[in-house]
């Protein structure tokens, strides 16, 4: 962090009092929020393919072996089981592991350490042993990458109780919201939006601070249309929120930034002021977490919706090869036609 | 009641040609003067096949490329090994005997220029689709070595994968099974002593990778793997021990992989470059040439041609590739089900209305 903390200057934070921030990328964001809860708590390591000597293939673990060592960043062998399953064990016995999954495609193997004990370990011993413990993966497409490394299945997560499941949005989010992950009692699943990694700065306070986990942000108010999102498509729904600007439509954007635990109350009251609806996401259409969303709004706002909710997401198959995902992924044109179906119903 | 040992174990290391292009005149296999010469002009064309497609890369025509350069002399000598009947069940970076088996050169790069139908190979070639999810594969080539015995056809499984590769639980589950049915499969590790950036000594305490076929009870042996002979040698024993139903073998091939991990990895930041240059020395490639050269099966002349021809060769796999029509974003849909659901149809639908609109 210090590398770049000639960057930092001085601007009034969010109470007022002048705050040192740099500006920095959500990959950089990543980088410092360990460096910082590593320096907080000698209890936390991190651990991984490739992020010690090679500081991660995103970078995003850049200069943590050289500055904490080999005995808390882990470069370890090829096995995301055994990278799980460690993680676990040293959670259960006093360490707060913080472990990489290289890319959500190759988070299969784990799926037994992270399913069957990482998520069960408190309830089955009714409260003797828990994990607390982040699983950090760069998840979804966008980035012409080859196969099996643009896969969004957040909602593989969602449907194992007792995981949080947390995906920021923008630099400030990752800082606050990694750091709440790794304070955390629970094991949480970090999911990093590769797409954006480096795809633009924000001023983020050189300090620590947290951002706690269960609380949506709206980074666009508005009055007519909810666009919910989360992790690269709140972007998207930015875009789509300014070209309804344009056409005297007021779009409120709501990041709900952490998945489990949901700020229902923040998603709730936007949908009930603004009456209509559209839920973006990466993932697959059927059994995608948007599902889960009109499930809930419907149980709750029916009777405020102006038209039924939408889902702009991924279609029902494979992620396509590099050449054909623009047409698998959700873009502003797509999330404008939601928009006007529920204008036109 | 002693103590006493029950189990010792040995493995062997195999070594026939030298980096200065000497031989084991005694260890050497017999080999017609073509055949070895085949062996050099394939890894030739190899190497001519890789190397363009980083150029290409570079230039933005090819998209994440996984170089192979180094380790052309287990690929050239298992396709030499290998029968018609045999299956190849490939990792991502065995280009070389990808070809070698019939995947057509422009297909191959499709793939990896993003393109599905690059994972599309001609009905008769015997060669599985790449694998991205490391370790992935082996249990495939075991379950094939299984298959082909119990439906009685004849034919060996050869499947490959990397140092890193060995570490995953899937390695050792598919020798598990390979051992307990027999398979008729043969596991190529080709340790090229990198796993991106992870050296071979973090993958594993143990001394070598051949070892761990010991504990699964079949056979296992290193070999020098930038020796085309050895590894050939030690090919040809073990897909005759799986074809007399004799079982399945492990076969380290000590490589070196000369490029970094991907076009997308550097690896500069944690490669040391003496080390490289002391792996350059033991190119397989010149080393051959030099045994061919002293013996009279080759010379300067037919290098040119063979040049040319390589050069010929790729570059019609880079037209070929270049001239396919776009791919139809129908195809996202078309082969997800035997039966095209309807829900799935209608998704088809609205992306057919978006991009006519
Ligand atoms: C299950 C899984 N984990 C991680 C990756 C990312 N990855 C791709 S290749 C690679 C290293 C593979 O090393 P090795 O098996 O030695 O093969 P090599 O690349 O050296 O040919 C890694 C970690 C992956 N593709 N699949
Ligand atoms: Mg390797």
């Amino acid at each position: 962090m210090s590398s770049t903390i000639h960057e930092a200057r001085r601007t009034a934070g969010p109470a007022g009092e002048a705050a040192v921030t740099e500006k920095v990328t959500i990959a950089t964001a990543v980088r410092d929020a360990l460096a910082l809860e590593m320096e907080r708590d000698p209890r936390v390591i991190v651990m991984g393919e490739d992020v010690g000597v090679n500081g991660g293939v995103f970078r995003a673990t850049e200069g943590l072996l050289e500055r904490f060592g080999p005995e808390r960043v882990l470069d370890t062998p090829l096995a995301e089981d055994g990278i799980i399953g460690t993680a676990v064990g040293m959670a259960m016995t006093g360490l707060r592991p913080v472990a990489e999954i290289q890319f959500m495609g190759f988070v299969y193997p784990a799926v037994n350490q992270l399913l069957a004990h990482m998520a069960r370990i408190r309830n089955r011993t009714r409260g003797r042993f828990h994990a607390p413990m982040v699983v950090r993966m760069p998840y979804g497409g966008g980035i012409h990458a080859p196969e099996s490394h643009s896969e969004s299945y957040e909602a593989m997560f969602l449907n194992a109780p007792g995981i949080k499941v947390v995906v920021p949005s923008t630099p400030r989010d990752t800082r606050g919201l990694l750091a709440s992950a790794i304070r955390d009692e629970d094991p949480v699943v970090f999911l990093e939006p590769k797409r954006i990694y480096r795809a633009f700065r924000e001023e983020v306070p050189v300090e620590p601070f947290t951002i706690p986990l269960g609380v949506a942000s709206i980074p666009h108010p508005g009055e007519q249309v909810t666009l919910v999102a989360w992790g690269a498509m709140v972007r998207v729904c930015l875009e789509a929120a300014r070209a309804l600007e344009r056409e005297g439509i007021s779009a409120e954007v709501v990041d709900l930034r952490t998945l489990n635990p949901l700020d229902r109350d923040t998603l709730l009251e936007s949908v009930r002021k603004t009456g209509r609806c559209v839920v973006v996401h990466e993932a697959p259409r059927t059994a995608g977490f948007g599902a889960e969303l009109v499930a809930l709004i419907n149980e709750h706002a029916l009777l405020d919706l102006e038209a039924p909710v939408q889902r702009v997401t991924g279609f029902d198959t494979v992620f396509p090869y590099a050449r054909l995902e623009h047409h698998y992924l959700p873009n502003r044109d797509r999330v404008l036609r939601a928009v006007k179906k529920t204008f036109e119903f | 009641m002693p103590r006493k040992p029950i189990v010792t174990a040995t493995i062997e290391r195999l070594e026939i040609l030298s980096p200065d292009g000497s031989v084991d005149e005694a260890l050497l296999p017999e080999l017609s003067g073509e055949d070895m010469v085949g062996l050099y002009r394939e890894m030739v064309r190899m190497r001519a096949y890789d190397e363009k497609a980083v150029k290409l890369q570079r230039q933005g025509r090819m998209g994440t490329w996984a170089p192979l350069k180094g380790q052309e002399a287990p690929q050239a000598a298992l396709a030499l090994a290998m029968e018609p009947e045999d299956w190849l069940i490939p990792a991502f970076r065995e280009h070389g005997i990808m070809l070698a088996r019939g995947v057509p050169g422009h297909v191959l790069y499709a793939y990896w220029a993003g393109d599905e139908r690059g994972s599309a190979f001609p009905e008769d070639v015997r060669v599985f689709p790449i694998p991205v999810p490391v370790g992935s594969q082996f249990a495939h080539g075991a379950g094939v070595g299984m298959s082909l015995a119990l439906r009685g056809e004849p034919g060996v499984a050869v499947t490959f994968g990397g140092d890193g590769a060995t570490s995953e639980g899937d390695f050792h589950e598919a020798l598990n099974f390979a051992g307990v049915f027999r398979a008729r499969t043969i596991f190529v590790i080709q340790n090229n002593q990198w796993a991106i950036s992870v050296p071979r000594e973090k993958q594993t305490a143990a001394e070598t990778l051949a070892q761990k076929a010991v504990a699964h009870g079949i056979p296992g042996i290193q070999v020098d793997g930038n020796d085309v002979f050895a590894v050939h040698v030690a090919a040809r024993e073990a897909l005759d021990r799986a074809r007399s139903g004799e079982g399945p073998t492990l076969i380290e091939a000590v490589t070196y992989r000369l490029g970094d991990h991907t076009t997308a990895d550097d690896a500069g930041r944690y490669r040391d470059p003496e080390e490289l240059a002391r792996w350059q020395e033991r190119d397989p490639i010149p080393r051959m040439r030099r045994f061919l050269e002293a013996r009279g099966l080759w010379d300067e002349q037919q290098e040119l041609v063979l040049t040319d021809e390589a050069t010929a060769w790729v570059e019609a796999q880079v037209e070929a590739l270049e001239a396919m029509p776009a791919p139809d974003p129908a195809d996202i849909f078309r082969y997800m089900y035997a039966e095209m659901p309807a829900s799935l149809r209608e998704q088809m639908e609205e992306l057919r209305e978006e991009v006519s609109s």
